[in-house]
């Protein structure tokens, strides 16, 4: 028991440690909720607010924010746990490091459902700043309204707003699910 | 004389339609979970204005942030709004911004862009 309570405090202070050096603001693992995600929305402001953003920078960041953060709520799939079964979890990092803020986000997906995410991420990551434009108007006219949100609105929205390439990896976990991670960086001033 | 109106919170924006008068504003921030149920009602009420509207109809959009999901459902309130411009009341849109506020400029001239109405952009202090 002693031993179990050491290893935990070491590991303890090596995620500080890491969190510490990353400078990461936030961080939460567990069920996305919607009450969740108007706190979280409200912590970060006031940060922004105590850092002096300017308003530019704090538009953007929340605007990323809010649809990394609806993302996960929509369409987070089932984690398998260790006693066998699947339950809602996920997690995100919010960071400002070298001029920029990062947001991250990790969440389950079915296996079934990665190479659509993937294929409609590099067609994002293709296109120009021109072409995301014309894509984002195409996709909002014609495009179909889902119950979930905007009908893969968000994607562009995120790589229009951030001028940059969307990085990710999918990592293989089982038969059933894959872990996906989403990196995306809010450069400021630009 | 009929009003329709909504509160604002954290996630969704002050709606003030005098239907009586033909002015709707729409205030603060879009950004709730489930979009369509909140603009549902604003929707249902464009469509029975639609029936007899004033001879002009003025709108005006003041948003500091909207959601993907939210862009779908304003572009649905601009096209009753197109319907309405096209049935005989004369509409008018102004999409307000703040100034260096480009992605919201922008996110005006992208409706301006697909919606057969009259936009007017008013940049507002910050």
């Amino acid at each position: 028991m002693s031993e179990n309570l050491e290893f935990m405090m070491l590991d303890l202070f090596d995620f500080y440690d890491k969190m510490e050096r990353n400078n990461i603001l936030l961080s939460f693992k567990g069920d996305i909720t919607s009450d969740l995600l108007t706190s979280i929305l409200q912590i970060m402001e006031s940060k922004m607010d105590n850092f002096q953003e300017e308003p530019k920078t704090k538009k953007k960041v929340y605007n990323v924010l809010v649809e990394c953060l609806q993302n996960l709520y929509h369409h987070m799939d089932e984690a398998p746990t260790d006693s066998g079964e699947y339950g809602r979890s996920a997690i995100f990092m919010i960071g400002k490091l070298d001029g920029a803020y990062n947001v991250i986000t990790g969440n389950y997906i079915l296996n079934e459902n990665v190479s659509g995410l993937k294929n409609r991420l590099d067609e994002v990551n293709s296109l120009t700043k021109e072409e995301l434009k014309e894509y984002h108007k195409q996709i909002l006219n014609n495009g179909e309204m889902s119950l979930k949100g905007g009908g893969g609105l968000g994607m562009v929205d995120i790589a229009r707003k951030t001028g940059q390439k969307l990085h990710y990896t999918f990592q293989p976990i089982d038969e059933k699910v894959s872990f996906f991670s989403l990196n995306i960086k809010v450069t400021l001033n630009q | 004389m009929e009003k329709f109106t909504l509160d604002g919170t954290p996630k969704t924006p002050t709606i003030n339609f005098d239907l009586g008068s033909g002015v709707l504003e729409i205030k603060g921030r879009s950004i709730p979970e489930n979009s369509i149920e909140f603009y549902k009602p604003l929707v249902d009420n464009l469509e029975k204005y639609g029936t007899s509207p004033k001879p002009t109809t003025t709108v005006n959009v003041q948003l500091e942030y909207f959601n993907t999901s939210s862009s779908k459902c304003i572009l649905d309130v601009f096209k009753k709004l197109e319907a309405i411009h096209k049935g005989g009341s004369s509409v008018t849109i102004n999409w307000h911004y703040e100034e260096d506020d480009e992605d919201m400029l922008e996110a005006g001239e992208d409706y301006q862009a697909i919606i057969s109405v009259p936009f007017k952009m008013v940049q507002v202090a910050e």
